[in-house]
């Protein structure tokens, strides 16, 4: 993948650890308060019947996300 | 503490509770927590209240208080609402720290829930950081033991150094060691806490730098905290803090100066100030992480993941859609099913009970008016209400209350979401609908758990296109006397459950259309961004939920009954037996309402009686039925093909049906429903508004119906 992966790339069932946060405002404070920070290890749980959103486990929660969300969340280690 | 102080806080409590509270009599707790992890269910069984309780985030959405006694002791519980965070990004958390931070209750209990102890830990911290007072208590205890999670409560303790309880809310047998915790903390003397959450070391370097001055200047507040408040440079505690103590801290010289000192420490560790509430927030965020991985054990993953396999099939590709119709359908099946039996039964008493009463009046020579009002006015009515109404609304609803402690709703809004960003407005609107069924002023209190204020008011508008509680009897009742009533026994309840699903399925569509209308005028904007938490699901207590909401549905309903249906009967017979110009009342409006009756495919007397309904949608069949009683063709209704006798002699068609369905189910909202959005909105424009979309939406679409039908030259007979 020649651009840094997002949460939203994540297929079913991948797992991966979130780098950063690109967006500002509630909305980051917001993900940070679910525990989408930088070393949290994220799972893809699956998509909703239409595609968007998703549900992803994040510190045993299960967390849905538009894709517009999901996509501002900067991950490495894709497996 | 100085009396002078607690005056203060009382005031504090008034402002933002709008409760008094008397802190020489009583001790104040308040009850924190994130959403959806069973705060009603504890502050319910603790204090003995309702509130209604269910399986998704933000249930709660008004505040409450209640009265706990223990040992000769009283406790007045705050419901604080439920959030993840204190930091303040919504009105529920500005709401919920202020309570904490300026009320200064003397326990915080910060309820958790068990299966996701690392997520309530964050909440947990930064309560710790606000008040010294702090019980957690590990909730749900039950579950998690259903789900192999082991939680130690003993070691959390030790680590947090707090008293650390787990109970299972509903079980109030559980709550004792809760109570007593809670009883000896009240009267704890208030002493530094030993345990603090560790920040980096120039972010620690920079507190100690600002400490001094501020404890100072603000004796009210924990020192340590506010100084990270005062770094992050957190405008709405600074808010707070000028709204309740007269005092700015940014504007006092030693303060600022101070700040100053500490920016600079921070400068040269290169932490910039946007760094700053990212490694704040994510501190917390680690030290919760580490607690929770000392003191949760999972002993089986594998009943983690049930509830990932049932997701799979609840909001899988194929699955999801199918399964909430065919759930739709069932609810209604059983309701229509259920409701047969006694409503029969309780028509059957009624007209009995009628006879005797007429008796009666005969008996002891009562004026023929007298006998009018009360019995072929109130009575009557009343009647209606309770065989008609009340079964299916009764069966219904305890259905529906199971479907949502099992956790089903926010899975129906992860399902239709989609829809909702393409009409630009938010996803958690879905259970806001949910709430509609059961009743739409619920329904619109329910929307703030939205955010963007201009979702808010979309949820808001279109909340009145799910059919409450009050008025799909009335959708049953025309199903079944029109469309299926020559059917008998189960064939018949089948087809009638499927015609009302459409129905609903038609309601939901219009929500969409008109948010996404909406959102293209009047609310013009783009989606905002939201989170939605999908709670794990849990075993919805079948038998409690159903002897609870049978009883309160009933109560209520019968209430209502009382005061709205009564009257409305009442003044229907007035209506129907005032003669003014040799015309009754009754008469002169229904002729006068008429002709727009007819464009609607309506009459003049459903007109009325959707008019006169306006208190309360569940009257609109029983004032149809007395207005054309009172027009002459006097009959003993006993059951509702009788019923539809009456109607068929009155000039009802198959059209005058369908659009009697269409209008119950686009017209206004009913009274209480538009006192609440008055409430919710502080605003007349978006009352009307909310009045007049349904109502145009109604006329609209009843004038294009009729007159396509009327074009076509279909005059359809039954």
């Amino acid at each position: 993948m020649s651009k840094i992966p997002t949460l939203n790339d994540l297929k079913q069932g991948q797992k991966a650890r979130v780098n950063k946060i690109i967006t500002k405002g509630t909305i980051r404070r917001r993900l940070q308060d679910m525990g989408f920070i930088e070393g949290s290890m994220v799972e893809c749980l699956q998509r909703s019947p239409l595609g968007d959103p998703t549900a992803y486990l994040i510190k045993g929660c299960v967390i849905a996300l538009r894709s517009e969300d999901s996509s501002s969340i900067l991950v490495s280690e894709v497996i | 503490m100085s009396l002078a102080c607690r005056t203060f806080e009382t005031r504090v409590g008034e402002e933002l509770f709008g409760i008094k509270i008397d802190y020489e009599r009583e001790y104040v707790v308040a009850l924190a927590g994130n959403p959806n992890v069973g705060k009603s269910t504890l502050f319910n069984n603790l204090t003995g209240m309702k509130q209604h309780t269910g399986n998704w985030p933000g249930k709660t959405v008004a505040n409450a208080r209640g009265v706990c006694r223990y040992k000769d002791k009283e406790y007045v519980m705050v419901d604080l609402p439920g959030t993840y965070s204190l930091m303040a990004h919504s009105q529920e958390e500005e709401v919920a720290r202020d309570f904490v931070c300026f009320a200064r209750p003397d326990a915080v209990i910060v309820v958790c829930d068990a299966t996701c102890l690392e997520r309530n830990l964050n909440l947990v911290l930064q309560t710790m950081e606000i008040s010294k007072n702090v019980v957690v208590c590990v909730n749900l205890m039950d579950e998690a033991k259903r789900k192999r999670i082991g939680v130690d409560t003993y070691k959390l303790s030790k680590m947090l150094k707090v008293p650390v309880v787990g109970i299972t809310a509903r079980k109030k047998s559980t709550l004792k060691s809760l109570l007593e915790t809670m009883s000896v903390i009240v009267d704890k003397e208030e002493k530094t806490q030993d345990f603090m959450i560790k920040y980096p070391e120039p972010i620690e370097r920079a507190i100690a730098v600002l400490e001094p001055v501020v404890s100072r200047k603000i004796d009210h507040i924990d020192s340590r905290w506010l100084c990270l408040k005062l770094l992050d440079n957190d405008e709405s505690i600074m808010k707070s803090i000028e709204n309740f103590l007269p005092i700015n801290p940014f504007e006092d010289g030693e303060v600022a100066s101070g700040l100053e000192i500490a920016y600079k420490i921070l400068e040269e560790s290169n932490i910039s100030k946007e760094d700053l509430s990212d490694i704040i927030v994510s501190s917390i965020v680690r030290q919760a992480e580490r607690i929770s991985k000392s003191v949760v054990f999972y002993e089986d993953e594998k009943y983690v993941e049930r509830d990932r396999k049932m997701d799979r099939i609840i909001t899988g590709k194929y699955l999801g859609y199918p399964l909430m119709m065919v759930l739709l359908f069932v609810v209604f099946w059983i309701t229509i099913r259920g409701a047969n039996y006694p409503s029969a039964m309780l028509a059957r008493f009624f007209f009995f009970l009628e006879e005797r009463i007429t008796y009666f009046f005969e008996l002891v020579n009562a004026p023929n008016w007298l006998h009018g009002i009360l019995v072929l006015g109130v009575y009557r009515v009343l009647a209606w209400v309770v065989s008609v109404m009340l079964p299916p609304m009764a069966i219904f609803f305890p259905l529906f209350t199971i479907l949502e402690d099992l956790g089903y709703l926010p899975r129906v809004a992860f399902n239709l979401d989609k829809y909702f960003k393409k009409a630009s407005s938010c996803g958690k609107q879905a259970l806001t609908m949910c709430m509609g069924f059961g009743c739409n002023a619920v329904g619109v209190t329910g929307c703030r758990i939205i955010d963007s204020p201009r979702e808010r008011l979309i949820a808001i508008i279109t909340n009145n296109f799910v059919p409450c509680n009050g008025r799909f009897p009335t959708l049953i009742a025309v199903i079944t006397m029109f469309f299926t009533g020559y059917l008998t026994g189960l064939t018949g309840s089948l087809v009638s459950s499927l015609i009302l699903t459409l129905v609903i399925v038609m309601g939901v569509v219009m929500t969409f259309l008109i948010s996404g209308l909406l959102s293209k005028t009047i609310l013009k904007g783009v989606p905002s961004s939201f989170t939605l938490e999908l709670p794990p699901y849990r075993r919805p207590q079948v038998l409690k939920v159903i002897v609870r909401s049978i009883f309160d549905r009933t109560l209520f309903v019968l209430g209502r009954a009382v005061i709205v249906a009564a009257p409305a009967g009442a003044i229907i017979w007035m209506m129907a037996n005032i003669h003014v110009g040799g015309e009754t009342l009754l008469g002169i409006s229904a002729d006068f309402l008429d002709p727009f009756g007819k464009l609607l495919g309506l009459d003049g007397v459903i007109v009325l009686a959707f008019i006169l309904g306006f208190p309360a949608n569940e009257i609109v069949v029983p004032i149809i039925i007395m207005a054309y009683m009172a027009q002459g063709s006097l009959i003993e209704l006993g059951s509702l093909s009788e019923l539809k006798e009456l109607l068929v002699a009155n000039g009802w068609t198959l059209t005058t049906a369908i659009s009697m369905m269409l209008f119950t189910l686009f017209h206004w909202p009913c009274s209480t429903t538009c006192l609440t959005i008055r409430k919710e909105t502080k605003s007349i424009k978006w009352t009307v508004l909310s009045f007049a979309i349904p109502t145009l939406v109604g006329i609209g679409v009843c004038f294009i119906f009729a007159s396509t039908v009327r074009l076509l030259g279909l005059i359809i007979n039954t």
